[in-house]
This record gives structure tokens, C-alpha cells and sequence, in this order.
């Protein structure tokens, strides 16, 4: 036992941890600070477009929560990008000289982002109606962007390439084949689209709520269909792109596909397995499929899948079954939300409404919750399969993690300081929601909406 | 043997980095240090409102600035920076901490609503302000004294503790007070407020007669400590160091004289950036004195070539919109709508709720100048690009 605690505290554990924790963390600020400014934007356009007082009112209360979290964004990112080099200086000491390029590309889109997120904030006052709504437009594509370059940058430590290694040291470096790696074209989108859903579904959940307390006015409406229709569009497209994704892993990282479909022994015929725990060559509580894994790797019974014993052991994922578990969580309430989705769609193309029911509407309310573990599960999938490298076939964890010996302390303090964070994300906006649910008074809730005077014919909406 | 040309752009690009985070960072920096200076809540009431004017809307461009340093040193002197982060870890770790909670405490108390909130925030922020230049400070003196070996194997206690490093941490405290009273100054004098001017110039003035005392003991120091950043200092990086002096100097006596707030920003600025300039002009070739060249610590030429490109590429999208904002804010545009908290009280009290100042009519020209800003600055950009072209090309 002491031995065990031992190597917790000494070997690279204390390290991955903390950077887990952080990037757990931050992976959720990212996404607003990649899907928010569009969900915002279309509030803000059906509000000028179609002189939309609610709408307005919405999105001006958004970009507020937005820059807030944007702000705690921009804190727990530079926590990270200094972890980076603090907890792993064997990694970027070699590799930065490829693995830094997308890092550089990406602090330009960030630099971009935080430039208009300002002036987007600041600006519902001082700047004309269509020049404010085209200054957050720089916010969504500086988004996509900036999420390519740091996706790119993990997809590289997937996929590796675009460096040649002499004596252990960088001596030639193709920054295009870094950026655009064999795991980007499938990494990214799948990322991009996972941020769509966290924070569509996130907001869309605090209007749920809303209306499960009966609050059934066209502010709840409109806040709750806005974001939510644009997690329900990203959720069917998401399953594609993770089937796609799937795939290459099978062919790119066989360990890691191995651990992930609990696949031991390499062979056709291969049984998927829903859910089950691994244990002494066989899976327990799992509902297993026959021969459906391969035909989902190759489209064919056929098909061989690599099991885990063609490698030594050293070099297998580890935990196989958290791995396996995690992977089935995410495709359930990934298909889960697809499913909400499609219900809504179906209500709204008929009847024009939301779904009064509660088995609608809790689900929608815990349909963010749902999409943030889904995206937590699924970079545990990739990152504990990717062990025990830290650059796939390149660089094992043990030799990238720092000699330094406070890293222990640091793990204590960084969890810490993430709780902090989360605390402000989800206070913050609270104490505001509650400020406004008190702003009672039409007139001023028509003149917290009116920061351009939109027609007064809207004002009785308002109050509804 | 000289260093490749490209090579050097990174190099130079690297202490650009570093000033441009010393004057934009270190003046919000600064302005946490005079919130903690302020006093009590009545009396730091209007003094704090000057600075959460100036610093709210900028801070977080300015504080990419760390970032951009942070990435150019890991691609483009990837061994340099695996060596400072393990060696300096535990001060990098602190300083990452004051950033950290300067964040969190700036963005909390824009929200915070009751008073003990506000002061927990205020705190924080204002702690967080002294501790990240300092801890920053500790890791540039430790690089000058040559404290940092090539390959460390493990965080070194004595690097940053010796005395010139501990000197050089306070001289970062006070360096990024001075700054940013000195820009408190320009900004209350610019809204029309001379009695904050005033109260921020006799600040200005103290900070920066304790910055140069600082600087001297720092530089007899470093005599003993830092023998070949010394040398050099007074050797071929002399002119950049009297450029600083004397620009300090002008700046004191602007601020004493209260006189063309433009000027003395450029002065101060002048000052500060003059410093950064110098020690690294006193550091070359040297990337960590005595045990890493630049050449040594260098990437391949594709990465160098690549970072080249993604500045190139920041001037192209990041200068225009920077230019933007700054000129935004400026001209007073950019301003906190009010709460509803405010327009609560107006209703509360049977007013009518604070008229929206519909003025479509002046818009119209701002549109103009906009245009202007973003064509004058694409053209800058542009003549910046032909320039690395035709270098790339030669």
C-alpha cells in the first residue's frame, strides 16, 4: 500500500492528473468560448432582422454571461499553457519545435477573439445596430479556428508527423503535415461539433428549468429553441463524424481501439460489447453483439480487428475498461441527445411549440449535463488510450514529465483553483439570471432590450 | 558564427514579446497595485472607478501578450524553455498563481453586487497584481545571473533567491506601478478628470524615483553576480540603457511638470521598452548565459520560419482589430451599459428609466473613421509582409 501511494506521489500520476484536471476543466470553458458567440449572434440577428425586442433582451444578456465566461476561459487557458511547459518539459523541450506551431496559430485566433469579445461587449451602446452585430462575427470564425489549431496540436501528439528525429532531437519540421496530421480531418470536426452541443444544450437547459417552474413566457421559449435547435442540428451530424473517427482509430491506433471495444485477441468476427467490465479474459454485464464490431470497422463480418495481446505490455492502454466504459457512455447519451433533438423537431414541425410534457422537458434540462459528461468521457478515451505515450510511438509519458518535485503541491492547488473557476461559471450567471428575473418592470426590462429601440409593438411580448 | 537571419527575427521578436507584455500587461499590473494602495472604501472609491475604466476593457488582450511570449520561446527555443521551466518551477508556479487570481478577481467583481464581495475580489486582484510581476521578475533575474543551466534536473531553490533576483522582482513590482500610473495619468486626463490626473501623477512620480533607485542597486549587482550581462550593459547595449535613463528622466519631469500627456506616454513607454531592449542586447548571444547560445537553443529554420508567418499573420488580423479597440475605447464607445440594478433605482423612485441616446446621426461618421483606421492599417500591414517577403526572397 505505502509502495502504491509511493508511486502515485512520485511518478508521472500527480502529473497527468493535473494536467487531466485542467484540460477537464477548461474543455468546457473552450466550448463556449467556441460555440457561444454563434448561438449569441443568432439571437442577436432574429432581433435586428425581425425587430425582436426578446430576442434582443437574450442576447444582450448572453454576451454578458458569455465575457464571463470568456474571461475564466482565457485564466484557466494560460493556467494550461503554462502546465504545459511546467509538467511536461521532455515534451515540449524536444517536440516543441513542431508540436508549438499550432499553439502559436492558435494564440492568434484567441488574441482575435478577446479583441472582439470587448468590443462586442461594449459596444450594445455605442456602435450602429448591423456594425455591433458584424463585430461578434470575428468571435465565431476566430472560434473555429482557434479550436483547429489546438485539436491539431492534440490530434499531432495522436498522430504524429511532419518532423524528422535525429539523435533524439528535432532537426527538420514540416509545419503543414504537423497542423494538418493524419488525426485532424476526424479530431476537429468532432470537437467543433461537441462544442456546439455542450453549449447549445447547456443554455438551452437553463430555460428548460425555467419552464418546468412554469415560466412559459416568450423570453423562456425563445431562450430555451434558440440554443437548443443548434445542439439538435450538431447532434446527428456528430454521430457521423465520431462513426468516421472510430474507424481511423481502428486503423491508426489499434491499442487504443483494442481497449476501447475491449478487444484481446486479434481476429474476425468480433463481438461488440455494450457496456461490460473486462476481467480475466472475459466481459461481465455487457450485451455483446456478434461479429457487429467488424462489420463496424470494415463493413463486413470479415473484418480482422487487432486485439490488445499483439502488443507487449507495456505499451497497451492501460485500464482498459474505464476506457471501454467511457466510450460506451458517450456514443448512449450522445444517441440520447439525438433522440431529445429529434423529438423537438418533430413537435416543431407540427405544432409549432415545444413539448409541454415532463418527459420532455427534463430531459432537455439535463441534456447539458449529459453533453458535457459525453464530451469528458470521449477525451478520456482519447487521451487514456493514448497512453502510455505521451506522442504516439514517439515519446512514452515517463520521459516527458518534469524532475521537479512540487508537482504533488501544485496538483492540490490547480484542482483548487478549478473548483474556483467552475464556482465563478455557474454563481456569476445565477446572480445575474436572478437580477434580471427581479427586473420586473416592463419599461425596464423594454429599455434593457432596446439598446438600438427596436418598434414598440413589441413591448406587450415582452411582459407575456 | 553569426546567427541566421531568421533566427535573429525570433530572437528580436521574442523581446518585443516581452515589452509589449511589460507595457500592456504591466500597466494593468500596476493598476491592481495602486487599487491595493488606495485605501479604504470611501476614499479609494473614485480612484479605483479610474482604473476599472481604464483596464476593464483591455485586459484580456493585453494579457495575450504572456501567452504570445509563452509560445514563441517553446516552438522557436524549445531546450531553453524545457531548462527555465524546470529549474524555475516553483516561481513560475507563483506567478502563474497571481495571473490566475487576477483574472478571477477582475471578472468576479465586475459581477460582485454586495460590498464584502466586492472587497474579497479587490483583494484578490490587488495581491494577485504584486505577486505575478514579482515572481516574473525572480525568473528574469535568475536567466541574467546565468542561474539556469542547460539541462537542470530538477527546480533550483537558489536561482531565484539570490539577491539579484529578488531585486529584480521588486524592480518589476515598481516598473509596472510606474507604467501604469503613468497611463492613469493620460486616461483621467484625457476623460476630462484633473483631480485623479493629479493624484495619479504624485504616484507616478514616487514609483518612478523608487524604479530607478531599484535599477541602480540592480546594476552594481550585477557587477558581481551577473559579470557578462554587465558587461555588455555597459559595453554595446550602454546607448539602449542611456536611451531608458534619459527617457525616465523626461517622463518624471513631464509628469512633475503636468504637461502633453501624448509625450509622456511615449516616454514612459520609451523607458521601459529601452530596458527590455538592453538586457537582451547584454544577453546575446547568449539565450541562458553561460550554458545555452541562441544558436544552441534555436529550433529548425522551418519552425523560426513558421513563427515568422504566424506574426505575420497576427499583424495582418490582430493589429487592425487591436486597433480597433483601442481606438473604440478611446473615443469613449466602449462603455459598460448600465445595470438594471441602476435603472431599477430610476424606476423605483417614479422617474422614467434613463433615456436610450438613440443618435443614429454621429454613427455616420465614425463609420468613416473606422474605415480609415482599418485601410491605414492594412496598408501598414501590408508594407510590413512586402518587407519579410523580399527578405525571404534576398
Amino acid at each position: 500500500m505505502t509502495s502504491y501511494a509511493l508511486v502515485l506521489a512520485d511518478g508521472d500520476i500527480p502529473a497527468r492528473s493535473q494536467m487531466g484536471a485542467s484540460l477537464g476543466f477548461h474543455i468546457i470553458f473552450a466550448c463556449f468560448g467556441v460555440a457561444f458567440p454563434a448561438v449569441v449572434l443568432i439571437a442577436h440577428w432574429l432581433g435586428l432582422r425581425r425587430g425582436d425586442a426578446v430576442a434582443l433582451v437574450l442576447a444582450r444578456r448572453w454576451s454578458k454571461v458569455m465575457a464571463v465566461i470568456f474571461a475564466v476561459g482565457a485564466v484557466s487557458g494560460t493556467v494550461l499553457s503554462y502546465e504545459l511547459g511546467l509538467l511536461w518539459p521532455g515534451l515540449m523541450g524536444r517536440f516543441g519545435a513542431a508540436f508549438g506551431i499550432p499553439f502559436s496559430i492558435e494564440g492568434i485566433f484567441f488574441f482575435v477573439e478577446a479583441i472582439f469579445t470587448a468590443i462586442y461587449l461594449y459596444g450594445w451602446r455605442g456602435l450602429s445596430p448591423w456594425v455591433h452585430w458584424w463585430s461578434g462575427m470575428p468571435m465565431v470564425v476566430a472560434g473555429l479556428f482557434g479550436a483547429l489549431s489546438v485539436v491539431a496540436a492534440n490530434s499531432w501528439m495522436n498522430q504524429p508527423s511532419g518532423f524528422v528525429l535525429t539523435d533524439g532531437r528535432i532537426t527538420s519540421v514540416d509545419p503543414w503535415a504537423v497542423i494538418f496530421n493524419r488525426a485532424t480531418p476526424y479530431e476537429v470536426p468532432h470537437m467543433i461539433l461537441a462544442a456546439y452541443m455542450v453549449t447549445g444544450f447547456l443554455v438551452a437547459g437553463v430555460y428548460a428549468v425555467g419552464m418546468l417552474r412554469g415560466r412559459w413566457d416568450r423570453y423562456h421559449r425563445l431562450g430555451f429553441l434558440i440554443p437548443f435547435s443548434v445542439g439538435a442540428i450538431a447532434a446527428p451530424i456528430q454521430v457521423v463524424v465520431g462513426d468516421i473517427a472510430a474507424r481511423m482509430v481502428a486503423q491508426h491506433q489499434p491499442a487504443k481501439f483494442a481497449a476501447m471495444e475491449l478487444v484481446d485477441r486479434t481476429g474476425t468476427h468480433v463481438t461488440e460489447w455494450l457496456g461490460g467490465i473486462y476481467w480475466n479474459g472475459q466481459v461481465y454485464f455487457g450485451v455483446g453483439i456478434p461479429s457487429l464490431d467488424s462489420i463496424l470497422v470494415g463493413f463486413s463480418p470479415n473484418t480482422r480487428v487487432i486485439g490488445w495481446e499483439d502488443f507487449p505490455p507495456e505499451l497497451r492502454a492501460p485500464l482498459p475498461n474505464l476506457i471501454h466504459l467511457s466510450f460506451t457512455g458517450m456514443v448512449a447519451i450522445g444517441t440520447l441527445l439525438v433522440v431529445l433533438g429529434a423529438w423537438q423537431g418533430w413537435v416543431w414541425w407540427f405544432h409549432r411549440r415545444v413539448p409541454r410534457t415532463r418527459w420532455f422537458l427534463v430531459p432537455a434540462a439535463l441534456a447539458g449535463i449529459g453533453a458535457v459528461l459525453a464530451m469528458e468521457l470521449g477525451w478520456i478515451v482519447t487521451e487514456v488510450g493514448r497512453q502510455p505515450w505521451t506522442v504516439y510511438g514517439v515519446l512514452l509519458t515517463r520521459d516527458a514529465v518534469t524532475p521537479a518535485s512540487g508537482v504533488p503541491i501544485t496538483l492540490a492547488v490547480t484542482i483548487v483553483i478549478y473548483l474556483v473557476l467552475t464556482a465563478v461559471c455557474i454563481v456569476v450567471p445565477w446572480e445575474m439570471g436572478r437580477r434580471w428575473r427581479g427586473a420586473g418592470d416592463p419599461r425596464l426590462v423594454e429599455d434593457q432590450a432596446t439598446p438600438y429601440g427596436p418598434p414598440a409593438e413589441h413591448e406587450e411580448e415582452v411582459r407575456s | 558564427m553569426t546567427p541566421s537571419p531568421e533566427l535573429f527575427a525570433v530572437a528580436v521578436l521574442l523581446f518585443v514579446g516581452i515589452a509589449a507584455y511589460a507595457l500592456f500587461g504591466g500597466a494593468d499590473f500596476g493598476g491592481g497595485i495602486w487599487d491595493l494602495l488606495a485605501g479604504g472604501d470611501k476614499r479609494g472609491a473614485a480612484p479605483r472607478e479610474a482604473i476599472e475604466i481604464s483596464v476593464t476593457p483591455v485586459w484580456e488582450g493585453n494579457h495575450v501578450w504572456s501567452i504570445f511570449v509563452l509560445v514563441i520561446l517553446w516552438t522557436a527555443f524549445p531546450p531553453a524553455f524545457a531548462a527555465i521551466m524546470t529549474a524555475l518551477f516553483v516561481p513560475i508556479a507563483l506567478a502563474l498563481l497571481g495571473i490566475f487570481c487576477r483574472g478571477i478577481g477582475f471578472a468576479f467583481r465586475q459581477e460582485a453586487q454586495r460590498l464584502h464581495m466586492q472587497r474579497l475580489n479587490g483583494a484578490l486582484f490587488a495581491i494577485s497584481s504584486l505577486m505575478a510581476p514579482f515572481f516574473l521578475g525572480t525568473v528574469i533575474g535568475a536567466v541574467a545571473t546565468a542561474a539556469v543551466p542547460a539541462a537542470p534536473t530538477g527546480e533550483i531553490l537558489g536561482a531565484w533567491t539570490s539577491t539579484t533576483a529578488l531585486v529584480t522582482g521588486g524592480l518589476f513590482v515598481t516598473t509596472c506601478a510606474y507604467i501604469g500610473a503613468i497611463y492613469l495619468v493620460v486616461d483621467s486626463e484625457r476623460r476630462g478628470d484633473p483631480a485623479m490626473a493629479r493624484y495619479f501623477s504624485h504616484r507616478a512620480l514616487a514609483a518612478g524615483v523608487v524604479t530607478g533607485v531599484l535599477a541602480a542597486v540592480n546594476l552594481l549587482l550585477m557587477q558581481t553576480s551577473a559579470p557578462y550581462v554587465y558587461s555588455r550593459l555597459v559595453g554595446p547595449a550602454l546607448p539602449l540603457l542611456v536611451v531608458s535613463v534619459v527617457a525616465g528622466i523626461a517622463a518624471l519631469v513631464l509628469v512633475a511638470l503636468r504637461r502633453s500627456p501624448h509625450i509622456l506616454r511615449i516616454t514612459a513607454s520609451l523607458a521601459v521598452a529601452a530596458v527590455v531592449a538592453g538586457w537582451g542586447w547584454a544577453q546575446y548571444p547568449w539565450l541562458l548565459p553561460e550554458s545555452m547560445t541562441l544558436q544552441q537553443g534555436a529550433a529548425p529554420s522551418a519552425s523560426l520560419w513558421a513563427e515568422l508567418a504566424v506574426t505575420g499573420l497576427a499583424v495582418l488580423l490582430v493589429f487592425p482589430a487591436f486597433a480597433w479597440l483601442y481606438w473604440l475605447q478611446q473615443h469613449g464607445h466602449l462603455r459598460h451599459s448600465e445595470t438594471s440594478e441602476t435603472l431599477r433605482l430610476a424606476t423605483a423612485d417614479g422617474g422614467e428609466p434613463p433615456a436610450v441616446p438613440a443618435s443614429p446621426a454621429p454613427v455616420h461618421r465614425e463609420h468613416n473613421k473606422v474605415v480609415a483606421t482599418v485601410l491605414i492599417a492594412t496598408v501598414a500591414t501590408e508594407f510590413v509582409r512586402q518587407l519579410l517577403q523580399r527578405r525571404r526572397r534576398g
